[in-house]
């Protein structure tokens, strides 16, 4: 391997994977059992994070940047002139095998662009992923990108060596898509993960009777959608979501705000604003579904079509449903602890614990961690000291944002200066 | 009853030795000091503590059949937290935990319960920092080597996460500030202590111990690491936050 030559090499490809969110390595359970290298059966680990404040948990590389698609939000379209390069199958394995035995990283995370067809790429990652694990004995972390329209077979193959698929749907709605992205069709994405989910759930059911079945799979699935590049609003995003966690089993969906990197009239200009409090928001929701009991219509619906950016969505549904309150910390069952502003899980958990030995009062829910700034217009506990006026929505929203710091001031007030 | 101070050797055993000392003799005024501190106590008669494997193990069994697993893992990790007023807070919830109660190892509005489970926090924080932040680098030997430099004892929780990712290379993972370290030597752990020079700087990249190809992988991490940044999302705030600026020194990728 020449050095400089991979220098230059791994500059562009990982430049150019950069914009894939997805960096869990948690999930798998692939242990070191044959004493080669490496282990992913615990929680996943970030080795470093990048001055954006990104986690750096696997090498993310595509195999090559040359495309014969030409989507407009992406970097390594085939009308865009920048420089290309591709990987050999051996540089990937060699790069990956010494990270890790520095413990620079958790394992592989490799993309590609489409070159020739689906197959032809999608044979070429499978073999990275296939060198590892047979020929170096690696047990760490592989993440491949699953090519929208590759093979059943070779899909099947990619999930006996990886530990996650992910196909990115990329843009949130059909017609989106096919504005900015006119080769691809969402029938294509749809394909591979389908696939995908229908074997890890026979995998799942053969593992049950024959416990040395290969695993396959066994991080699961996941995808990306670009938030603002479309002009799609938070309830058409998050349906779409909902629909992917309900039908295809997915284990996560990464939302990534849209980072200009062109002067095309469809998309937003170089220099206008990455739209991460959005994102942030849109995360808190995608917990709530997943956490917390939310049903994803009853924070985004008809009537709530895009998501307060200056308080939380769990704020913002309290102070839509305050008839639901006050609520009792030393009464209420689990379901209504989750709701409350202010209350995360852990503090949840800790207060169903806490309230088995006496009533708990307000020092105690401080001492456990609670943001009572938020919390205490929604509850009760063992104390005279509550909330007795009969306060209105934006009073209390207006009473907690008085009390808070939130760390986007100072892209909110830049909003709201509009107004002043 | 007099008040007594109770002198242990600074392990785990003889601190467990010390609470068997303490149920015995039924003592309720009593502190429990590591010989290494330098604290004195006035009007207290100190009593030396011989570290008994047997004695330990019964005041362990106890615990963890009362308080379950993983509550009686945050006594431990929380005793390797080293702070200075921890034996008094871990005796006061090991008396909690062995009281009429039912799981009282999980009463959190305790306040030994609470602040023990939030030590233990920050030393399970620190486990897992280290678990991620070490970087190993190839000497001319053959071995990987790294030293480190934690807030907490950790080393000893660390321990089997590198033995089981890491079986087929030979390692070593120095705790500086302590000065003692693990090696791996494709069988074992063991636990070394490094006969270094005075004043020598093991955070050093010299050419006379690494490889060559060594400094040509730190080179490529360090390139990768500036790759990976969306300069326009730049946000040093969160970056130092997650990654502390203490850890820099051991870490390849800010070196630059």
């Amino acid at each position: 391997m020449s050095f400089e030559r991979t220098k230059e090499k791994l500059k562009i490809l990982a430049d150019a994977a950069k914009y894939d969110v997805s960096c869990s390595s948690s999930g798998s359970k692939r242990t070191n059992t044959n004493k080669g290298l490496g282990d992913s059966s615990g929680m996943g680990i970030c080795h470093s994070y990048t001055e954006d404040g990104r986690c750096v948990s696997l090498l993310k590389i595509l195999l090559t940047n040359f495309c014969i698609f030409d989507c407009a939000y992406c970097v390594t379209r085939k009308s865009n002139d920048i420089q290309r390069a591709a990987f050999k199958v051996e540089e990937v394995v060699d790069l990956t095998i010494n990270f890790y035995r520095r413990n620079y990283i958790e394992g592989l995370f490799l993309s590609s662009g489409i070159f020739k067809n689906a197959d032809y790429t999608m044979e070429r990652l499978v073999a990275v992923a296939k060198k590892l694990r047979l020929e170096e004995h690696f047990n760490g972390y592989i993440h491949l990108k699953s090519i929208p329209g590759a093979s059943d077979e070779l899909m099947h193959e990619a999930g006996l060596y990886a530990d996650r698929l992910s196909v990115n749907i990329e843009i949130p709605t059909e017609s989106g898509l096919k504005k900015l992205a006119p080769d691809k069709n969402r029938a294509d994405f749809i394909k591979p993960m389908l696939k995908v989910k229908n074997d890890i759930i026979e995998n799942v059911s053969e593992r049950k009777t024959i416990k040395s079945a290969p695993k396959f799979a066994p991080a699961g699935q996941s995808t990306q959608m670009i938030i603002g590049a479309s002009g799609e609003n938070d309830f058409q995003i998050m349906q779409t979501s909902n629909f992917f966690y309900k039908s295809y089993n997915l284990k996560r969906v990464y939302y990534s705000g849209y980072v200009p990197i062109s002067y095309d009239s469809r998309l937003p200009q170089i220099g206008s604003e990455v739209p991460m409090l959005r994102e942030n928001r849109l995360y808190q929701t995608d917990w709530l579904m997943r956490f917390y009991g939310f049903d994803v219509s009853e924070i985004l619906n008809q009537n709530h079509q895009n998501l307060d950016l200056d308080i939380d969505p769990k704020l913002s549904w309290a102070l839509r449903n305050l008839h639901e309150f006050p609520v009792d910390v030393n009464i209420a069952d689990m379901h209504m602890l989750a709701r409350i502003p202010g209350l995360g899980m852990k503090s949840v958990h800790k207060i169903m614990s806490a309230r088995r030995f006496r009533k708990l009062n307000w020092e105690h829910l401080k001492k456990i961690g609670v943001a009572l700034n938020r919390a205490q217009y929604f509850m009760v506990c063992d104390s005279n000291q509550f909330e007795r006026r009969d306060l209105s929505p934006e009073r209390i929203k207006g009473l907690i944002l008085q009390n808070s710091h939130s760390k986007y001031r100072k892209t909110l007030s830049s909003q709201l200066s509009l107004f002043n | 009853m007099n008040a007594k101070t109770l002198i242990y050797d600074g392990t785990f055993d003889g601190f467990l030795s010390a609470v068997f000392y303490a149920f015995e003799y039924k003592l309720y005024d009593v502190f429990i000091m590591n010989q290494y501190s330098k604290q004195e106590r006035l009007f207290s008669e100190k009593v030396q503590i011989y570290t008994e494997n047997q004695k330990a193990d019964r005041v362990w069994k106890g615990i963890q059949a009362k308080a379950g697993r993983s509550q009686s893992y945050k006594l431990y990790y929380a005793f390797l937290s080293e702070r200075i007023d921890v034996e008094s807070m871990l005796l006061d919830m090991i008396r909690y935990i062995f009281s009429d109660l039912n799981n009282a190892a999980k009463d959190f509005s305790h306040p030994s319960v609470l602040q023990v489970s939030k030590i233990a926090k920050m030393v399970g924080r620190e486990k897992h920092r280290m678990e991620a932040f070490v970087r190993f680098r190839l000497m001319k030997d053959g071995i990987y080597f790294a030293n480190i430099e934690p807030d907490f004892n950790v080393l000893p929780l660390i321990s089997k996460h590198f033995e089981k990712r890491y079986a087929d290379q030979k390692w070593l993972i120095y705790d500086i500030r302590r000065r003692y370290g693990l090696y791996y030597d494709l069988e074992n752990v063991e636990t070394i202590i490094l006969d270094l020079p005075e004043h020598f700087d093991l955070t050093k990249t010299d050419e006379d111990y690494f490889t060559k190809k060594e400094f040509e992988f730190q080179k490529l991490w360090q390139d990768y690491f500036q790759s990976v940044n969306i300069a326009s999302r730049k946000n040093m705030k969160l970056h130092v936050q997650h990654v502390p600026k203490r850890y820099w020194k051991y870490m390849s990728e800010k070196l630059v």
